[in-house]
């Protein structure tokens, strides 16, 4: 079963992350690290990344064939994506277990989303 | 012949070959992971000569050589870079090849009890489909990398338990058995779950997970359960083309266009069950493909035998006992008492923590409510139904119905 493992952040959690010293800054990163390589190990990560600051969105909207883009930063966002797991795994217990060792889940916030598959009941 | 149908037709033989060489080459050099690489290396060079060369006269015989060769490479490299003193003398002797079924030790050790479901699904296609780690990859909807580090894994944790490659005895079979068909039965859902139109050049996993059960029964004859999944994915199977319209969505059993039923795959499934059910120790498997049976052997939904239906349900929650059987069993409950009784019957269902917030508790709720005329709490329920489920196709049906 595939589930995504979001890491929402907000302008709050951004400012407590500048303000941390550098080498919990590298531990975070390294746990990162650790974690991405650890599931590709297990055979269980899709993908992971981690996105950049959101000031570097752009949004497009396409209405009447015409594409309209606009550049960020969106000020009123309160909260962002920043980064993201996507793992393929046995149960929800284990994407769970996966989503508590993110380095995020202690001071941001981290979500577990299951994916929508192709299966259907016999009706 | 065509040359498609050549082609088609040696990679089917090397799919059918595989358990046998990778059983011949355990056998003679003992380890499972090395043999099990060297075969897949074999089948690769065979899928790309055959179908160009032409099927070789002995093709077991060609696959076991070309597996020996490349396992005496890697021992030899293995030596070298180790700086010992090694001569192999092993030469590839594909001589006779012992008649000996080794699905059952091969199978067994694939979903041996260390490893977790997907890789026991991932090994199992492997070893005993044939199947490359690509091909793998591309049915389960996964990076192939993923796959690939699933296997090795899977093959290092099989190497770490020291479990010796040997044909199971009889308790061990007893003990092990259900887990074997579990792997198997889920490679078949996945491939039930991965169906997004005919992809070309994708291995069906729902044939792929047939083709290994009707081994596994040849092994084991007289196993009830091998023959009762065996008989349910043929049953299931059958009704696959008439499950989905053009556009992808799901048609549930009542709209059916029994036209399109595969008439050969029930008639096989309908006689294993009755070939089994009254000779064999009774279980699960079998009682789900005897509910298959009445709903495949129906010419129409209204002509249905539900009181069958429902005794057999009556049977299977007596033997396995769960939420999902108790909430399968009040759709019967309804269509025999009425959807009134169904809805009692499954307010008692729901009870069970395990199917709080199910969403297939609440699409047969707002089924029952539709058949009782109460159109607004039915809409309701099918909205909750389609909000809760993971299934693209089941959110598009439960939609289409609140909105009906």
């Amino acid at each position: 079963m595939k589930y995504m493992i979001l890491i929402q952040s907000n302008p709050q959690f951004l400012e407590r992350w500048k303000a941390l010293p550098e080498d919990m800054r590298e531990r975070f990163g390294h746990d990162h690290v650790a974690l991405s390589a650890e599931l590709a190990e297990t055979g269980e990560l899709v993908a992971s990344e981690g996105l950049a600051d959101p000031a570097l969105a752009k949004r497009i909207k396409v209405a009447d064939n015409q594409t309209v883009i606009s550049d960020g930063p969106f000020a009123e966002a309160k909260e962002h994506l920043a980064g993201f797991l996507l793992i393929d795994c046995e149960s929800e217990d284990r994407a769970l277990q996966i989503a508590a060792r993110v380095p995020d889940a202690v001071w941001g916030l981290v979500e577990v989303r299951p994916v929508l598959d192709l299966s259907g009941m016999d009706m | 012949m065509s040359p498609a149908t050549q082609s088609n037709n040696a990679l089917g033989l090397l799919r059918e070959l595989a358990p046998r060489v990778l059983g011949v080459l355990v056998r003679r050099n003992g380890d499972f992971d090395d043999c099990e690489d060297a075969v897949q290396d074999a089948l690769l060079a065979a899928s790309r000569s055959w179908p160009v060369d032409g099927v070789p006269k002995n093709p077991t015989g060609w696959l076991i050589t070309a597996a020996s060769r490349r396992l005496i490479e890697t021992y030899r490299s293995e030596a070298a870079r180790r700086r010992r003193e090694h001569s192999y003398t092993l030469e590839p002797a594909p001589g006779t090849v012992p008649e000996v079924d080794d699905t059952l030790a091969l199978l067994f050790l694939c979903c041996h009890p260390e490893l977790t479901a997907p890789s026991q699904v991932a090994l199992t296609l492997r070893a005993l489909g044939g199947l490359t780690t690509a091909e793998i990859a591309h049915a389960l909807l996964l990076p192939e990398a993923t796959v690939g580090q699933r296997i090795s894994r899977a093959k290092a944790r099989i190497r770490e338990t020291g479990t010796q490659f040997r044909t199971p005895t009889a308790r061990e079979c007893d003990e092990r058995l259900p887990a074997v068909l579990s792997t198997l039965y889920l490679v078949f859902n996945e491939g039930h779950t991965a169906t997004s139109g005919q992809a070309l050049n994708r291995v069906e996993l729902t044939s792929e997970a047939i083709r290994l059960t009707r081994q596994l029964r040849t092994s084991l004859p007289d196993e009830g359960e091998v023959a009762g999944l065996l008989a349910l994915m043929m049953l299931t199977e059958a009704r696959r083309d008439a499950r989905t319209g053009p556009d992808g969505a799901l048609i549930p059993l009542a709209e059916q266009d029994r036209d399109r039923w595969d008439q050969s795959a029930i008639a096989e499934g309908v006689a294993i069950v009755e070939a089994t059910l009254p000779v064999a120790k009774p279980g699960p498997y079998q009682l789900q493909a005897a509910i298959a049976a009445v709903h495949d052997e129906a010419a129409d939904f209204a002509a249905t035998d539900w009181p069958q239906i429902l005794a057999l349900y009556d049977v299977l929650a007596a033997f396995a006992p769960g939420p999902m059987v108790a909430l399968n069993r009040t759709v019967a409950v309804a269509m025999v008492r009425g959807p009134a009784a169904g809805l009692e019957a499954l307010d008692a269902a729901a009870r069970d923590p395990a199917l709080r917030g199910h969403h297939r508790v609440d699409a047969v709720r707002a089924h029952l409510l539709d058949e009782l005329g109460e159109r607004d709490a039915a809409r309701e329920h099918y909205l909750l139904a389609a909000q809760r489920t993971r299934s693209l196709p089941e959110q598009r049906y439960l939609l289409a119905r609140a909105t009906r």
